[in-house]
């Protein structure tokens, strides 16, 4: 399936009160959001495209606004296993934040989705250059991380399974 | 004295709790590949038994054993209960394998029920996990009968894969009531299903709620519990009181005589199933309890 991504032709002024809309930025310091406005871009997907591969470059990351993705993994003579999908209000990918910056999982369209894209190479400078926006970054990371450490480990439970 | 959502107005298990009554089932239906609901009358002639929301019965299958079933069915539908049966082992194999016209015995309903009455003009908040949608769909028919009461009603529901979901049909007409979300997800989803994969706890961060004004009936495998109640106190703020939740033990006598079902200081059958999450605190995930 060949990747589908439209950039958006929003201003980046236009972007900043959707950035500051997001959950993920919900209460940051309007100068943070200022900066990070500079990284950011509009994008739309279509059902079916892989918006990231599993081990190509983790380039961005993205704050869904609308649609659902489905986070896969690949297994060999099986069909993809749908690890979680994700949707308006979440985040999808942290890997532009930790080296090797590759992504781990495949992400593909389950519902037409719009989205902002953060550059990654974009973020990690700013934050290398205002290390308060990077801890505020990285806190805010942090707290997604742990709550889908959380959610992976009830997962793996099987709680519903006969017998369980 | 009239009956009341806390207080059933007709139970067998006033008159004699130990023995069951005949009751012939009278429909059966398939929700799952290994789910049944049935819907049973009493066979003498008697009304059948009234039952609050959250209460459970013993059904008797002759020569096979007795098991605790939550009712499942709608309080206000009068002659008739209701049991949604996950086929687990050979006595519910033998439970869901009854046709219409096939008798069984039937004792109760027994057990404390959701506080219906006490939580009017509050935020609803109902997470229910596999087969734990049963016994809170009674309470869920009740809401949405006394829509005025009640505020806005929100169900969060996981199962394990889209085919173990249950009353699939209600569930999409429970979401179109007025003020009513209703938010579904699966821990394992094929390629083609189109709908949320993730456990039940990740369906939170598609809410806004107001703790003061919420409160929340849980029903599921006891981890599922566990980390929905993390999820509601220290994420959402909502406090033990206004926390409910639905036990299971092994449950035998159904009237707190035996101790099999025995939890800390309370007996599951009788204090229970349905206990407010402040006096389960310190007791929910004790080693060996």
């Amino acid at each position: 399936m060949p990747r589908q991504f439209q950039r958006g032709t929003t201003s980046m002024n236009s972007l900043e009160p959707i950035l500051a809309k997001h959950p993920f930025f919900e209460g940051l310091d309007p100068a943070y959001l200022k900066l990070l406005v500079g990284c950011a871009s509009n994008v739309r997907f279509d059902p079916g495209a892989y918006v990231i591969r599993q081990g190509e470059g983790a380039s961005h990351f993205y704050l869904i606004r609308q649609g659902r993705i489905a986070l896969e993994t690949r297994a060999p003579q099986r069909p993809p296993i749908v690890i979680e999908t994700l949707e308006e209000g979440d985040i999808l990918g942290w890997s532009w934040l930790i080296p090797p910056y590759l992504w781990r999982f495949d992400a593909r369209i389950v519902e037409p989705t719009r989205a902002i894209a953060l550059d990654g190479k974009c973020l990690r400078m700013k934050c290398d250059e205002n290390h308060d926006l990077g801890y505020e970054l990285l806190k805010r990371f942090a707290h997604i991380v742990t709550q889908r450490l959380q959610a992976t480990r009830l997962q793996l439970l099987d709680v519903y399974a006969p017998n369980a | 004295m009239p009956p009341t959502l806390e207080q059933p107005g007709i139970s067998h298990a006033a008159s004699d709790p130990m023995r069951p009554e005949p009751y012939f089932v009278a429909s059966v239906s398939r929700e799952t590949h290994d789910t049944f609901t049935l819907s049973v009358e009493p066979a003498n002639g008697v009304p059948a038994a009234g039952f609050a929301p959250g209460q459970f019965s013993m059904l008797y299958v002759f020569g096979v054993g007795e098991l605790p079933i939550s009712i499942s069915g709608d309080p206000e539908q009068a002659g008739r209960l209701t049991y949604t049966v996950r086929s687990v082992g050979p006595a519910t194999q033998a439970l869901v394998s009854r046709v219409t016209g096939d008798w069984l015995g039937v004792r109760g309903p027994f057990g404390a029920a959701w506080p219906l009455e006490a939580v009017r003009g509050k935020d609803v908040l109902i997470i229910a996990g596999g087969i734990g949608l049963a016994p809170l769909r009674p309470a869920i028919y009740h809401i949405l009968r006394h829509r005025d009461d009640y505020v806005r009603l929100i169900v969060l529901y996981g199962a394990r894969s889209p085919g173990d979901l249950l009353y699939k049909k209600e569930l999409a007409a429970w979401g179109r009531s007025p003020d009513t979300q209703v938010l579904t997800t699966v821990d394992y989803g094929g390629v083609n299903w189109r709908g949320r994969v993730g456990v039940v706890t990740t369906l939170f961060r598609h809410l806004r709620m107001h703790p003061d004004k919420t409160v929340a009936f849980i029903c599921g495998p006891e981890i599922m519990m566990r980390y929905v109640i993390t999820e509601l106190e220290e994420n959402r703020g909502v406090l033990a009181n206004d926390i409910y939740l639905s036990m299971e033990r092994n449950m035998k006598c159904a009237v707190g005589f035996c101790g099999h079902c025995q939890y800390g200081p309370y007996f599951i059958c009788k204090d229970g199933p349905v206990f407010c999450y402040q006096k389960l605190r310190g007791l929910l995930g004790k080693h060996e309890l």
